[in-house]
């Protein structure tokens, strides 16, 4: 019998197969193998049966005539334009109803989460049955229901609903005046740039007073008056050079003007109801993380209502509601490709529809599709990452 | 000297206008200029709105008939509804063999059952049979080749009970690979298999699911080796499965952030390798914080099976469009669309419902 503890009980090194680190790399290894074979297996079917079929690889597709034209398009497109402009074509058009979805829906989204949790009984009843009602349909319904049951319904354009006589809505979609800038607008947008430019450097000797000397100045509405003033007064000077081009009824439909498909007017009224109804039950969680011995110590200081809100409720509520408002955002731009059910010329429908149906390019044309929705998924969400940073909170 | 005792009169009553109904109004609709004006003008919409509503869909309603010419009033029309309710149930499923779905459905329902009850011992495993076993029995036994049963094929299924099917599968089938992809994820000391699982997920969440419904029906095909085939519903299956799959990961991944890092160490303490770690420790926790989590990627996904119509699939939504387009009843969208919002609304909203409910009742000793 010896004191010296025998080999069992030091903590020695374990056997090769026991040791977590070589286990580690042996695992990853045969997963990357099985990664790479599985791929290969993949490709190599793919190559296969895409030769059987007679489709070449390839994109150079991109640059043959598209021969087929696209009920709307934010730059030039007809016919005898190329695959490749199809792609931008809805790519412009995805972006558009994208914009205008986020805009609209981020304004419902704050009045109704605001409204949920106001002191009038009857308002947050409402807010709350609006919201309950509509996040729990589906989407896609809404957007047949905007687009079959109403929009179709709406009347012709002989009797189309009149808003003094410059706004047209009709089965044919919403018709409104459409600006037309001439000679010396440009002084106008010349001043707004200058205007806008002025404020910011407002803002920050405001701050630098404000840090030195204690005294508030009234940056909202010296900024308010600023950039609409200043252009105000160019306009004037440049005598006016805007005209409106007004939408007319010429024979069965509206000419001239600015015009929304109804097919954009239903997508965006649908994605705005149901995007709005989640980014409202993010901004009353917001709201409701501010902890009320908040608002009881800026009470206590003295402060008034707005500045209240302006000043410690609002910034602290933000951080929380950023980050899931971001993931809204990007729901939203997702969603938008549902326009390919009621064929809203946008991406899916335009270029992983159309052109695809038209060219077979199956692979080439869906990997372009993800590709742009990774990369607007991808950038919406580092923008907001960097804003999300500049809000957090900063802790000694 | 007299002197005069001090006698306590009786409490007088509280003012008219802070109690009772008065009192409620005063504080609630009318506490300020500002609120009252409130108050008027969403009572005004509200008036506008309902009446109208309520008289299209219930007062002025058609009920009965069997075409549409019994629809003689100025409301709804819900003849066509039940007109083609079988339809909007079953899809183009023979109606001699409906019985099958509504069997498979049924005990599904009955197995469900014991898991409500609390005294229940085997929960475990009859949650194991229903998510791991159950959706290959109710398909080969709606398809009918494995029991023997006159074979229909997938591409009469449809109605609520595909919804119903599409979501169901996609959920379930979404699961374990979920729980792989999460634990993956976080498996810090094997950098290259994190990477992978990362790259899967953001990629998944990251497309629309209409792109991933074009890409599992126009190039899945592609994909696969000459002579096998899939058909269409098993490839939108496979399709939604990957997609939602990604949701699950994360979701399942808040799970297991959620536990703290003590019931680690005291695996460790234990001497347990990873598996039992995570098979004994870390899962049974984690998973149980996240049924609320998965339920809500459940109603997701169920409001998502509506894109599958676009690839041709005619699940509950699909029915309807396909209804519109019969020539004998066109013009009675707002009926259709209105008729299957209320379904999918009623299913959504006891989901989450009950998906709060679970939440509190899990919350028990967390709270501060």
């Amino acid at each position: 019998m010896s004191d010296q503890p025998s080999d069992a009980m030091t903590p020695g090194k374990p056997a090769p197969w026991n040791d977590p680190k070589i286990r580690a790399i042996v695992f990853q290894a045969l997963l990357v193998g099985a990664v790479v074979m599985v791929g290969f297996y993949l490709i190599n079917n793919t190559l296969y049966n895409m030769e059987q079929r007679g489709i070449s690889t390839g994109f150079s597709f991109l640059e043959k005539e598209s021969g087929f034209g696209v009920t709307q398009s934010l730059i030039e497109f007809d016919e005898t334009h190329s695959y490749g402009r199809t792609f931008i074509v809805g790519l412009l058009n995805t972006i558009l109803v994208s914009v205008l979805g986020i805009f609209f829906a981020t304004l419902l989204g704050f009045v109704m989460g605001v409204a949920r949790l106001s002191r009038n009984w009857l308002v947050a009843r409402v807010a709350t049955a609006y919201i309950e009602i509509f996040r729990n349909i589906p989407l896609l319904l809404q957007i047949f229901f905007w687009y079959f049951a109403v929009g179709i319904n709406f009347p012709r354009p002989k009797q189309s609903y009149a808003i003094g006589e410059t706004l047209f809505l009709n089965n044919r979609g919403l018709f409104m005046p459409r600006p037309v800038a001439e000679d010396g607008f440009g002084l106008v947008i010349a001043a707004l740039v200058i205007a806008i430019v002025g404020v910011f450097f407002m803002v920050r000797w405001a701050h630098r007073r404000q840090d030195a000397t204690g005294q508030p100045f009234h940056t909202v509405w010296a900024s308010i008056g600023l950039i609409l003033g200043l252009p105000a007064v160019a306009f004037l000077a440049a005598g006016s050079p805007l005209t409106w081009d007004m939408p007319e009824l010429r024979g069965f439909n509206f000419k001239g003007g600015m015009s929304v498909l109804p097919e954009l007017f239903a997508l965006t009224l649908a994605l705005t109801v149901y995007t709005g109804t989640f980014i409202a039950e993010t901004v009353r969680a917001g709201i409701q993380s501010v902890s009320h011995g908040q608002t009881e110590a800026a009470r206590a200081l003295g402060l008034r209502e707005a500045p209240m809100l302006q000043l410690i409720i609002i910034p602290q509520a933000m951080r929380v509601i950023i980050p899931p408002l971001t993931s809204q955002y990007l729901n939203l731009t997702k969603n938008s490709s549902l326009a390919a059910a009621i064929g809203y010329p946008d991406l899916v429908a335009v270029f992983a529809g159309t052109t695809l149906n038209q060219t077979g390019q199956a692979v080439e044309i869906i990997a372009m599709t993800m590709a742009v929705y990774l990369t607007l998924s991808l950038s919406i969400s580092m923008l907001m990452n960097w804003y999300n940073a500049k809000m957090a909170l900063r802790e000694r | 000297m007299e002197t005069k005792q001090f006698e306590r009169g009786p409490d007088l009553p509280p003012p008219i206008t802070e109690v009772g109904v008065i009192g409620w109004l005063r504080r609630n609709l009318f506490s300020s200029w500002m609120n009252t004006i409130l108050t008027v003008i969403t009572a005004y919409l509200i008036w506008l709105m309902i009446p109208p509503l309520i008289d299209w869909a219930l007062l002025d309603a058609d009920w009965n008939g069997s075409s549409r010419e019994d629809c003689t009033s100025d409301g709804a029309c819900w003849v066509f509804v039940s007109v083609r309710f079988n339809q909007f149930m079953y899809g183009f499923y023979p109606e001699a063999q409906q019985w099958r779905i509504d069997l498979i459905y049924g005990t599904l329902f009955l197995l469900m059952i014991p898991l409500f009850l609390k005294t229940f011992p085997w929960k475990t495993w009859l949650g194991g049979f229903i998510i791991f076993v159950y959706p290959f029995i109710a398909y080969g036994f709606l398809d009918g080749s494995w029991f023997g049963l006159e074979v229909i094929e997938t591409t009469k299924w449809g109605g609520l009970s595909l919804t119903l099917i599409l979501a169901g599968i996609g959920c379930v089938a979404a699961l374990p690979l979920g729980v792989v992809l999460a634990l993956g994820r976080r498996a810090t000391n094997m950098p290259i298999v994190k990477s992978i699982c990362v790259v899967f997920i953001e990629f998944w969440r990251g497309v629309p699911l209409i792109t991933v419904l074009f890409m599992s029906s126009v190039m899945l095909p592609l994909f696969l080796p000459e002579g096998v085939t899939f058909d269409k519903l098993a490839r939108a299956l496979i399709g939604i499965t990957l997609f939602q799959s990604a949701y699950m990961a994360e979701v399942i991944r808040g799970g297991l952030q959620a536990i703290p890092k003590g019931q680690y160490e005291a695996a460790d303490a234990l001497g347990l390798g990873y598996w039992k770690k995570t098979g004994l420790i870390i899962l049974p926790q984690a998973l149980k914080i996240v049924i609320p989590g998965v339920v809500n990627t459940f109603i997701a996904l169920i409001k998502d099976t509506t894109l599958v119509l676009i690839i041709g699939l005619f699940e509950l939504l699909g029915m309807i469009q396909n209804a519109l387009n019969d020539p004998n009843w066109l013009g009675f969208s707002t009926e259709g669309y209105a008729f299957t919002a209320l379904v999918f609304w009623i299913i959504c909203f006891s989901l989450s419902r009950y998906s709060m409910h679970i939440e509190r009742k899990l919350h028990t000793g967390h709270k501060r």
